[in-house]
């Protein structure tokens, strides 16, 4: 499946390009999605955190992604 | 109730205040986090918060309704946050709580602030005279 991922501040700058579109096996989880995207985006993994959003919610790690979820990468929020 | 708001025009602060205003009201509390001129020692010449909008504005608004929930007595929230390019002394975020008594307009509105901090999808990028930098990005 295609998964499109939005990106946010650093995160962006790190890939260079507001989304991201990545195939993925079936029932990828969130954690797989941030495994594959550390080996292929290194600099991600140096972030002090880095969660993936599914419709607007932080997701879990085993939580299963799909095609039409709303998917983005969180890096550490710093609002206020 | 509750009015949360993401935006790129300039905070009317006094609106804020006024919107929260509510007869069973015996305290208004309210947070303003304002632009300072230096980070970790170095002076800031601006900085900019972008916001994920759908995103921070249901989490802003989650953080509201658990606030509300916590302090059941709470009459009105507002939460109001920048975005954009901001300048030293700009209002970056309004936080404004009526309830009957202070202790829980006070509790209610750190709750909202510190909260907010940690889960609201903005980030803010520092300008620096010689270069800039993502806050919190890096441990």
């Amino acid at each position: 499946m295609n998964l499109k991922i939005a990106l946010f501040g650093i995160a962006r700058e790190i890939v260079g390009q507001p989304t991201l579109e990545v195939s993925a096996p079936e029932g990828q989880s969130a954690q797989g999605l941030l495994q594959s995207l550390h080996a292929r985006y290194p600099e991600l993994a140096r972030l002090s955190s880095l969660a993936v959003a599914v419709n607007n919610e932080y997701a879990a790690e085993d939580t299963p992604l799909q095609e039409r979820d709303e998917i983005a990468l969180i890096p550490p929020v710093s609002g206020g | 109730m509750i009015h949360i708001d993401l935006t790129d025009q300039p905070i009317d602060v006094l609106a804020a205040l006024r919107s929260v205003e509510a007869d069973g009201a015996g305290a208004i509390n309210t947070f303003i986090g304002t632009v300072r001129n230096k980070s970790t020692g170095r002076p800031v010449v601006r900085l900019e918060y972008e916001a994920y909008d759908s995103m921070a504005l249901h989490q802003l608004r989650k953080v509201a309704e658990q606030a509300a929930e916590q302090w059941p007595m709470v009459e009105k929230i507002t939460v109001i946050h920048r975005k954009g390019t901001l300048h030293i002394g700009d209002v970056a975020v309004v936080v404004a709580v009526s309830t009957p008594h202070r202790a829980e307009s006070f509790a209610a509105c750190q709750y909202i602030i510190d909260t907010l901090k940690q889960v609201v999808t903005i980030w803010k990028k520092e300008f620096y005279e010689d270069g800039d930098v993502w806050v919190a990005a890096h441990p």
